[in-house]
Formats: structure tokens, sequence, C-alpha cells
């Protein structure tokens, strides 16, 4: 037992940089769980401020994807196909090498001096490109759900002589969001999932730094044992999930609560193959 | 691969382009794009059929087989995929070479060695005198393997929903003509799924595409395995010097996906459109009244 509160204290940060360089062999099952479990910081870390930013950018494509204005729809239609449309994997690819080719010295805009060497970072690199990637596919989410606000919502809205801004942040928005949220929190956990890709593609792992499954697999290219660590790793994305489930379940309580029998109404688990 | 080639040296501009794109790497490369279509053609029929498998599992009446069908199908929903595609081919190859270890080898020997999985060369998975092409297809199998189970419960969720979703009603007519069971499921009930199932599953052959680069993951010698082959950096000792060049070569890559999906979703809408004419649905309802007038 103590030693397994060693392990935690020796390695619970490790994935930020605090701790010693990782052995090369015979770390202990604890050891092991702890290592995998600050990996996680990552994934979080990846997930909700990616998810954060991802919804307003999401928010504001989906309107100019429903806007009547072509100089508005077009490239916000080309954005949603390119990011829909090829593997996260190659994005990722893509952005390394297009910020590995600015140059290290920084550039200057606007006569501003812009330091670019953080760019081909994970923590920065990554994380736009996961920003850009799941504000597509919500966008896209966003989008279905704005084409099938009701009718008679509008009528009602107009009835009420609301107009403009406060039409559409008291009647559309919230109605938009009430049935875009089941998918949207299928697109959230397919989100967390994809944070995994981040450290096996292109952008290196600094100083042994790197996300749950970068530790999994670190150890079990070490041990040659794959039946520990990955299933290790597993069960942590199992219970992340739920967890993400649980908050956007009460989220969705939230959205719902003026309607009738909204209580009952649970956000059921749907699997992730909608993306 | 062209005779004014063979220096490439002397050549300039669009000369130079032309041999360079048809260097012998080149074609290696063009060919990893069939690589990448193969793996397609092969997982997504054997993924359908474990979806089959794992529907009709979680359908079972027999409680072993269900529980085992539900484990199968809930499995992808809270692991990332990634997981698998880096789990499985080693737990592939590790259970097997252990199966023939048990096999060809001493049984007294372990198999595990501390930090080391060792079997004896008789039971090595491929035997390592085996050419270049049989350890690369080793690997592609594996990553086939991975692909199917994974996919393989997608496909089983889907196709769960659509077989539930297909009107009770059918069903009943079917059961009052006496029809068995199984002949319910072969006639009835597989004939009407497909119109609920086609939205998941064009759904899932959109993320099986974009999946494809994964292999990279596996050690199989795909397109991104290549791309970061060639465009690297190549100094003057290469018969074509350029320098860093990767960004454009998995921007090509990036258009040959787009190309993919795109096609994709044009075959998918008029497949949509086809399986929808007369079934009970909107989308039937309303080309049945587009049909009439």
């Amino acid at each position: 037992m103590n030693e397994c509160l060693q392990a935690i204290a020796d390695l619970g940060l490790r994935s930020i940089g605090i701790g010693e360089a990782l052995p090369r062999t015979g770390l202990t099952l604890c050891q092991q769980m702890t290592l995998i479990a600050s990996g996680l910081i990552w994934n979080i870390y990846f997930g909700v401020l990616a998810l954060a930013i991802g919804f307003w950018l999401a928010t504001g494509l989906a309107l100019a994807k429903a806007s009547r204005n072509p100089a508005l729809r077009r490239p916000a239609e080309a954005f949603i196909f390119v990011f829909r449309g090829s593997p996260l994997f190659i994005q990722f690819f893509i952005a390394y090498q297009a910020f590995v080719l600015l140059p290290r010295e920084g550039i200057e805009l606007f006569g501003l001096h812009m330091e670019t060497s953080w760019l081909t970072r994970a923590w920065a690199g990554a994380l736009i490109v996961l920003v850009l990637n799941t504000s597509a596919y919500s966008a896209e989410i966003f989008h279905g759900a704005l084409r099938n606000v009701p009718k008679g919502d509008l009528e009602a809205a107009d009835a009420y002589g609301l107009s403009g801004w406060s039409r559409f942040r008291r009647v559309v928005w919230p109605t938009t969001l009430r049935l875009a949220w089941p998918a949207y929190t299928n697109e959230a956990i397919f989100l967390f999932h994809a944070t995994t890709l981040v450290f096996f593609s292109g952008f290196p792992a600094f100083r042994q730094q790197g996300d749950a499954l970068y530790y999994a697999s670190f150890i079990a290219d070490r041990t040659y044992n794959p039946f520990v660590a990955y299933p290790i790793a597993a069960v942590y994305f199992i219970l992340l999930t739920l967890c993400l489930i649980g908050i956007f379940g009460v989220v969705n309580r939230r959205l719902n609560r003026h309607l009738p029998g909204a209580s009952a109404k649970r956000l059921r688990f749907r699997p992730n193959y909608i993306r | 691969m062209f005779a004014h080639c063979s220096d490439p040296g002397a050549l300039e501009g669009l000369a130079w382009l032309m041999c360079y794109l048809t260097s012998g790497k080149h074609l290696l490369f063009y060919a990893s794009f069939g690589t990448v279509l193969l793996l397609l053609a092969i997982t997504a029929p054997i993924a359908l059929l474990f979806g089959f498998g794992g529907a009709f599992a979680v359908r079972s009446r027999f409680r072993p087989l269900r529980w085992f069908g539900l484990v199968y199908t809930s499995m992808v929903r809270g692991v990332p995929d990634i997981l698998f595609f880096l789990f499985v081919p080693i737990a592939m190859d590790q259970a097997l070479e252990w199966l023939r270890s048990r096999v060809y080898c001493d049984p007294t020997v372990p198999v595990r060695q501390g930090n080391e999985f060792v079997v004896c060369a008789l039971a090595k998975l491929p035997r390592s005198d085996a050419a270049e092409w049989v350890h690369q297809g080793y690997g592609f199998m594996l990553a086939v393997i991975a692909f199917s189970i994974v996919f393989g419960a997608f496909a089983a969720n889907v196709l769960n929903g659509a077989m539930s979703a297909v009107p009770r009603a059918q069903l009943e007519t079917a059961e009052a003509y006496g029809l068995t069971e199984r002949q319910i499921n072969r006639r009835i009930l597989i004939p009407q799924m497909w119109t609920y199932a086609l939205p998941g599953l064009s759904n899932l052959w959109m993320i099986l595409i974009k999946a494809t680069p994964l292999l990279f993951l596996l050690g199989v010698e795909d397109i991104v395995y290549w791309a970061r082959d060639l465009g690297g950096t190549k100094t003057s000792t290469y018969a074509y010097p350029h320098p860093d060049w990767r960004l454009y070569y998995f921007l090509g890559i990036l258009v040959f996906y787009l190309a993919m999906t795109w096609v994709s979703q044009r075959v998918i809408d008029r497949l949509a459109a086809r399986l929808s004419h007369g079934q009970a649905t909107m989308a039937g309802e309303a080309l049945r009244q587009g049909a009439a007038p």
C-alpha cells in the first residue's frame, strides 16, 4: 500500500514533467496504473479546451452555413467539408509539417514579433487541430439542428415581437442546442477518444510527457506485454466516458427542464458511431 | 523508369519532376494507395459479417451468447478505437506464437522470461527466414483483423438497431403465414432492415475510410509511411535532392481522402434513394409522391 502511495507521489504528475526520467523496465503494477492515469491529464486538457473553444466556433460556423449570403456560406461549407472529409491523423501531420516550416526566429506580423516554436509543440499545435476538427463536426450537428427548429417556435417569437439578436438568443439558440445535444454528446465522447492520437501523429512527446495511451504503449513496448497496460488504459477511458455522459446528461436535463416529462427523459448512452 | 532518367543530375524543370515522380520509390508510394483500397475492400465485408454475428448474438435467446454480444458491442463505446488498433495486433501475434510454441517447442520453457517474450525459432510467426512479402502480408493480416473486430462491433450496433426498427407488423404477418424463425430472418428481417441500417452503415464506411491511415501505426508500409519517407529532406547524396517536402505529400494524401469521402457520399445518396423505394418511411413516401403526378 505504501508502495502505491509512493508510486502516486513519484509518477502522479509525470505527464506534466514533474518527476524523474522513466526507468526502461521494471515498473510495478501500481506504478503503471499511476503513470497511465497521469497521462489522462493531457487527454482531459485537450478534450476540455477543444470542446470549450470549438463550441463557439461551431455555433458561428453553423450560422454561417445556414446563411443566405454565399460569401458566408461557401467558406463555412468548404471548411466543414475539408475537416469532416479527411482523417484527423492526416490533419495532425499536415499541421505539424506546416508549423515546422515557419521560420524558427519568429515572424513579424503588423510590427509585432511572434514566436513560432510553441506551435510545433503538442500542447498548442495539436490543440489547434483538435479545435478546428471538432468545430467542423459540431457545426454540422448544430446546422442540422438549426434547420429542424420548429416553425411554430419562430412564429411565436415573431408574434412576441422578438427579432434579430434577441430572437436568436432566446428562441432559436436554446431550441437548437436542445435538438443537437444528444448528437453533441456523442461528438464530445468521440473527441476525447480522438485525443489519444496526438502523440502518435508527428507531434513528439517532449521529455516523455505524453497522454494515457502514449504511456500504455510505452509500457507495452518495453515489457512486450500488452495484456496489462492497454486494459488499464481502457478502464480509464470507460470511466472518463461515463463521467462525460453524466456531465452532458445534467446539461441535457437543464436544457429540457421546462418541457413536460423532462425529468423522466434521460439522455441515453448512445454509441459513438454516428460521427 | 524511363531511359532519359538515368542521369537525374543533368535534368531540369519539368523533365526533372517527371523523372522524380516516376522513380522506383514513387511507384511503391502509388502502389501503397492500392494497399489502402485493399484494406477497405477486405475489411468492409468481414466487418459486416462480424456485425451480423454480433447483432444476432445480442438478439439471441441463449443467455451466454447474448452477454457475449452485449460485451462485444459495448466495448467500442467507451474505449478509443486507436487502443484496439494498438492492442489487437500484438495480442493476436503473441497468442498465435504462444499456441505454436506449445506445439513446436519444448513446453517446459516459459514464454515470458522477465521482460521478454521468447518462443523458439520454429514457432516464430512469420518464420525469420520467410520472404519480405510474407512479413508485410502477415502485418497486413493482423491489421485487417484489428480493423474487422473494431468495425464489426460498430456494425453490430447499427444492424441491431436497424433490425429493431423493422415494423413489428411485418414480422407478425410472416409468423401468421407460418414461416419459421430462420425463414423470417432471411426473407423478411434482413431484406427490410437495409433501409434503416443504411445511414448508420454509410457513416461507418466514412469512419472506416478515415481510419485507414492508422495502418501506419501498425507498421504496414502504407501511404503515410511512404509520404514521410519520400518527403523527408534529401541531401545531394541522393539521386533527387530536395528540401523537406513532407507537407506537400501530406496535402496530396488529404486530397485523396477528400476525393474518397466525396465519391462515397455521392454513391450513398443514390443507394439511399434506391433502398427507400416502397418503404413505409418518410423518404419512401416522398419518392412515391414525387413519382405520382
